[in-house]
Order: structure tokens, then sequence, then C-alpha cells
């Protein structure tokens, strides 16, 4: 029963180190080789401050800022440790800690087990703010190299000191050596990233679709800058820093970079792909300049991840929480296999405790103009249960001179809302000792009940389920240049694009008024010459000659 | 008419008949690539059709841009200069005559090689058809430096639309003029002209006497 609610969002995929990746593409090679903590001046199983026994993550975490004095600051201005983002162009509060998703739906209620990958420990209360305790911040989950540090699922954040129970990626835990561990720091790799990010939304690829651990050792087919035998960029590399904060937001995405490369030296407020290969990555001959003529309306991602969820790790697609619930004859929560992905491993597509699902391997993205702009629909918005709710709502469109056509993972949800009032509701899923949680108790009224409790919402008492989209923006798993779309796979009547509106789009729109008149002109013609030449024919005459 | 006497004389010089087939063979190619462009078939990937259509239609503009000044610098350009007279006796022929066999009533000229409908067609060819889709397609190739423009989309539609009806129209051409090679002589007697250059000319004795003299080339004895 694994579940992560790691819904780490507007940071996007590294952690929590600030770490300078030189922005050139071509200097990458370089930056992957610094990021080992062989390079560093400093060797920290040398510090005698870690050559002891730790007992707890925090114990670690005070020896760290004796010398590192600004670290545990740095972090706490950070959406990694403060799950809440106030977009400053919608107005709305976001983070993890307020909105509602089309996953596990909430962290309210289910604080210790999504709190499990906080970049903290023991945070167990959201409707308090993250712990005030410098020592409470994780250094080692993000600057851990020995490999064997790990979270409990269900610690609000703490690693397992003996092997029991499960860890955030769902394997049997172990007991974690702190202090090899804390000598082992260095600059965060894939692996500490991953462990959180890969493994959102309850397991290995379910939620993001090209976040997944294919990226942890990928070839250069699944991602041409992570390569482990090319480039093999950390997340990093592109997800620059300044002072623990990173680059690349879900929540006010840098949809159109216009501002490229930059001056010489680095920027370090982006993780686009403009910031390194520029606003005209494509080489200057025909073909390049014509494919560069779209780098205004056609963002990167769209033609150079053709499909996500690649590498052989599924992704979920389709989440229905109506049908949870359902037991055994002897009442024993049940789970069905039914999807098997390419490596032969079964997958659930039903389980007591969740709903029905669906998967996809190689998934083709949806599509839409977008701005960078996204308004969730927060526990306080009326919906329209007749409609399909939409999560997160994308703005842009094609003749607003900003959007670009963006590739999305569309998941397509059902999930419980208030039937009188119209609302999404929080629910209380996970709380093995409670009698009120869904997953325990499989009882929407209480576990409903209990959750809006929790998140101090108004609740009518009565409940439904209603359909849902969210949408996730593509941008990982960048497949090499050959691997790239060709333009008839959006240049055609039935290609890509084709439920994209408000543009003029050659190849996708044939059938115009001058194709029809056109065609109707070479038609007459064509009949004017067959009915003269069969007139000649038929009066025998093959036409007068001069004389 | 007796004291008419035909003669083989060079009606096509050299570059006229390279820009002809040249011509022909680009318009080809951008008729075939267009086609598929417009999803009336598959033959050619979306991709390289673009790239084919768009050197193809560049070589094309610097080609007539030569022609252009061919035909101004050589004065070839009075063949083409409209006339009434005869114009009508040669649409009542297409329409009419032809299937009675009567005879073709247009008798080229060295100094006048196209009949009067033939000239008018190929000036409206030259002046209306031809600038229409090079300059729409000259216009649709360079979207991107005017789309910031109000309503770029809704403009590109139209400019689209336009190079489409031309090209048809360019189409609609080819048809007629290809089927009107077998009016008259043998299809192959009327190509010949445009590889050999040479055409059975009638000359009263004084052309033939000035050929002779002053252009002794475009004359075979």
């Amino acid at each position: 029963m694994r579940h992560i609610c790691s819904r780490f969002v507007a940071l996007a995929l590294t952690a929590l180190v600030a770490w300078a990746g030189p922005a050139a593409a071509q200097e990458a090679e370089s930056a992957a080789d610094q990021s080992t903590a062989g390079q560093s001046t400093a060797d920290h199983s040398k510090f005698e401050i870690l050559q002891k026994e730790f007992t707890s993550g925090p114990e670690v975490t005070a020896a760290c800022l004796t010398c590192h004095t600004e670290a545990s600051d740095q972090m706490m201005h950070s959406i990694h440790w403060k799950w809440e983002y106030d977009n400053p162009a919608t107005g709305q509060l976001l983070g993890k800690k307020n909105v509602i998703n089309a996953f596990c739906g909430n962290v309210v209620s289910n604080e210790a087990r999504c709190t499990s990958c906080h970049t903290g420990y023991g945070w167990d209360d959201m409707s308090s703010p993250p712990p005030a305790d410098p020592a409470r911040v994780d250094c080692l989950v993000c600057h851990d190299t020995s490999g064997q540090y790990t979270k409990l699922a269900t610690g609000a954040g703490h690693p397992p000191m003996e092997p029991k129970g499960t860890t955030i990626t769902g394997e049997p835990a172990w007991a974690v050596d702190l202090a090899k561990s804390a000598q082992s720091v260095g600059l965060p790799g894939r692996e500490n990233c991953g462990q959180c990010h890969f493994y959102g939304g309850g397991g290995d690829n379910v939620k993001h679709g090209d976040l997944s651990s294919a990226l942890y050792e990928p070839d250069r087919s699944v991602d041409v800058h992570m390569a482990s035998d090319g480039l093999n960029f950390q997340c990093s590399t592109c997800h620059v820093s300044d002072k623990h904060v990173f680059a690349g937001s879900r929540y006010n995405v840098t949809a159109h970079d216009t501002e490229g490369t930059g001056l010489p030296g680095m920027r370090r407020d982006v993780a686009t792909c403009e910031s390194c290969h520029g606003n005209e990555p494509h080489p200057v001959n025909i073909k390049g300049m014509k494919l560069n003529d779209h780098t205004d309306k056609v963002a990167c991602q769209t033609c150079h991840i053709p499909e996500f969820a690649r590498g052989g790790v599924a992704t979920k697609t389709k989440w229905d929480w109506s049908t949870a619930g359902k037991l055994t004859a002897d009442g024993q929560p049940m789970s069905i296999e039914g999807y098997t992905q390419s490596d032969g491993k079964e997958l659930h597509t039903y389980l007591s405790i969740k709903g029905d699902f669906e998967w996809g391997e190689n998934v083709v993205p949806y599509y839409s103009w977008f701005d960078g702009q996204v308004e969730y629909t927060t526990g306080d918005q009326t919906i329209d249960p007749s409609q399909v709710v939409e999560v997160n709502k994308i703005f842009g469109e094609a003749g607003d001179g900003v959007s670009r056509i963006w590739p999305f993972k569309r998941m397509i949800g059902r999930q419980a809302y208030d039937s009188e009032l119209n609302r999404l509701v929080y629910s209380h899923v996970w709380g093995p000792t409670t009698d009120t949680a869904f997953w325990t108790n499989f009882d929407w009224a209480k576990a409903i009940d209990a959750g809006m409790k929790a998140a101090g919402a108004e609740y009518s008492g009565k409940f439904g389920f209603v359909d849902t989209h969210m949408y996730w923006p593509i941008t990982h798993m960048v497949a090499p240049a050959e691997d790239a779309l060709e333009c008839d796979a959006c240049h055609a009547r039935e290609g890509r694009l084709a439920n994209l509106a408000g543009f003029y789009m050659p190849g996708r729109d044939p059938m115009g008024p001058g194709g029809i008149l056109g065609l109707a002109i070479l038609a007459l013609a064509i009949v004017g010459v067959a009915g003269h030449a069969a007139i000649r024919l038929f009066t025998g005459r093959k036409g007068g000659t001069h004389e | 008419m007796s004291e008419l006497t035909e003669r083989k004389v060079k009606v096509y010089p050299r570059f006229e008949r390279f820009w002809h087939w040249t011509q022909m063979a680009l318009i080809f190619v951008l008729l075939f690539t267009g086609l598929g462009l417009n999803g009336l078939h598959g033959l050619v990937p979306f991709g390289p059709a673009v790239m084919l259509h768009t050197i193809a239609a560049l070589a094309l503009i610097v080609l007539w841009v030569f022609a252009i000044f061919w035909h101004f610098t050589t004065g070839t350009w009075v063949h083409y200069v409209p006339s009434t007279n005869g114009l009508w006796q040669v649409a009542k022929f297409y329409t009419y005559g032809i299937f009675k066999g009567e005879h073709h009533p247009y008798r080229k000229a060295y100094w006048r090689k196209h009949n009067p409908l033939q000239a008018l067609t190929y000036l409206a060819l030259k002046l209306i058809l031809f600038p229409a889709i090079w300059i729409s397609g000259l216009i649709y190739l360079t979207y991107n430096f005017w789309e910031t423009t109000p309503d770029a989309s809704f403009w590109l539609q139209v400019v689209a639309n336009l190079h489409i009806l031309a090209a048809y129209a360019i189409a609609a051409f080819v048809v007629a003029h290809v089927y009107l090679l077998t009016v008259g002589h043998s299809f192959r007697e009327h190509v010949r002209p445009m590889i050999t250059g040479y055409d059975t000319v009638a000359l009263t004795p004084e052309e033939v006497a000035y050929l002779e003299a002053d252009e002794p080339a475009r004359i075979k004895p």
C-alpha cells in the first residue's frame, strides 16, 4: 500500500541545496561531474562533529547548522518547506498545503502520511505552520550521497531507525545509519530528488507521468539530458537555485521564456529550455529557420517530448474514487492487478482503498494553449457538477500573444464533492488509528466529514462524485532530436492539434473557401477539356490545321 | 498566299526554352508538393514537402526575375501585347469551328508567335496569376515577420486561401495548355519548337530577305 502524498510542486523536481550548474548546454558534461561529493573541498567524514552516533534526524541537522549557519533559514523560505505558494498573478493561495488534487486529494487530515515527503521532521498538522525549530529541517534527504538514507512512509518526515514499516518509495524500511549519511553529504543527485518526486501520488510515476524511477539511470532515448551514458544531467543542472530556492514552478509556469540564454554567465531564475538553448535553437538552414519560426507559438516540449511515461514505467491516467470501498465477502479490502507494465510488472487497476485506475505507458500528451497561469478549483470554489470539473484550469489562448501550445498529462478523475454546496471536499483517507479514515473504515460519509472538519471548511453533509480533469505540464523526458515529432504529427487533418481552435494551421485546415473554389475551377477545366475532346472525337475531326 | 514561303525559323531562343521547361518542372514540383500540403495526397511527408515547396518556389522566383529582365531587354515582351485583331475568330474556332473541321484562323508570324487568344491568356497568366501566387506565397512564407499585427492568424488564412486559389487556377491553365497541344498539328509537332527552337513559319519574300541578311542564325537554309 504505497502511498506518498508527494505534491512538491512549485520548485519542481530537485532538492535543497544551492548548486551552480553552468547555463550553457555544451558545458553540461562537466556540470554533471561536479555533482559528486568527491569534488568538494570539504570531506565531511573528517568532521569530528559528524563522527558520533546520531539517534534522530534533527540531531544531524543541528550538527550541520554549526557550520552552515544560514541553511535552515534559507530552506524555510522555500516552497519545499512551506508547501504554500501565493500566486501573484491570480491571487490564489496554493501549495500542497492548500490545494485539492485528483490523486490522494488533500494533505490536511492525512498529515503524517503526506508529510513523509516534507523536507523536515515532524510536521503533523496542516493547521499549523511547519516546525519553527531550525533543526527540524531535513538536510539529508537532499544531501545524502550514501544511498541508504530514506524516510518512513508514515513518519511525518522522520527516517526509519529500525527495520519496521515502509519507506517513501514503498520498500520495506531499514535502519538508517545517520552518521554514515551525515559524513557522505554532497550536492543533490537524481536519487535524492527522485525518492519524493518520482513517487508522487502513491507510487512510481503515478502523478507526473514524466517523472519516474526510469530517470535514475535513463538511456538516451528516455531522456537526452539525463542519459547516464551521455550528458548525465542531475535535476539541479536545469533546476538552478538561489539560497535553496529552486527554479521551475508548476503553479506559475514560465511558459514562454523570451529572455533566452541571457547575458554571459548564468541565469538563476528559470529552468526553461530557452535558458540554455536560446530562442532560436535550430540550425540556420531552410528547415531550421522554419522550425525557429515555431518557437514563439509552440513550446519546445510539444515536439521534443513526443510521449511521456517512457522508459518502462507506466503512469496513472485515470483514478475513479467513486468505486472505492468494495470489500471481499469476508469484509477484507482487495486489489485487482489488471495492467501489465512493459517490464512484466502487474499494476493494480482496483484497490478497495482507492477505487479504479487506468494506466498508460508512452502516452501521447494532451495539448493546449498555455500562458503559464493555472487556477485551482480550491475548496472554496463553486463547481458545476454537470460538467467535468477542472481541478486546475490552465489559461491561455491562440491569439493572446503570450501563450504557446504545451503538452500536458490530463489526469482523468472522479472524486468526492459536496452535492449541496457544489464544492470539492477534503477527505480523511489515512489514519490507521482513527475510526473515520477511509482506508481503515471504508465509509465516505465519515471520511469526508472528518476531512472537512480538519480543513475547517463548511460542509452540507451530503456528497457525491464528480468527473474531474487535472493538468500536469509535461517537460521532462526530452527525447533526442531524431525522435522529435515530425511536422505532420500536427500539420495534418487528424493530427495532434486537431482540436485546438482559434488559429489557422497549414495542412490541418485545407478545405477553406480558396481550396473549394480552386478545386471547382480545376474540375471545370478538366470537364471542359474532356467535353471538348469528346465532341472532337464524336465529330471525327482532329481539329483544323493551318493549311 | 502564293508569295509566302514556309521556312524553318527560330521562334524560341535558348533562354526562352530553358525558362519554359525549368518553369514547367518547378510548377509541377510546386503543384505536387502543394497538393500534398493541402492533404490531397500523402506521398511526401509534410516537412520535406514544405522544404521542397519553398526551395522550388524561391528558384522559380529567381527564374522569373531573369525572365522579366530577358523579356524587356530583348523586346520579346511585345509578343504579349494584347490585340483584339483576330481574337474573336480564334475563340470561335475553338468553340465551334474545330468541330466542323475548319482550319485554324491564325497564321503564326516570326515576330508574333502567339495567336491573339494565346497572347491574352499568357498575358493574364503573367500579370495576374503568377504575381498572385508569388506575392501570396512570399507573404505566407514570411508570416513570422508580420504575425504580431492584429488578427494575423485571420490574415494568414486569407493569404493561404488566395495562394491555394491561385494555385488551382494555374493548374487549370496547365490542363488547358497541355490539351490545346493536341489541337491542330500533332502533339509532337506542337512540342517540338519548344525543344529545338525552330518552327515552320510562312514568310514573305521581304521577311526571308531580312532574316537571311540580318539574322541568318534564325532561319534555316
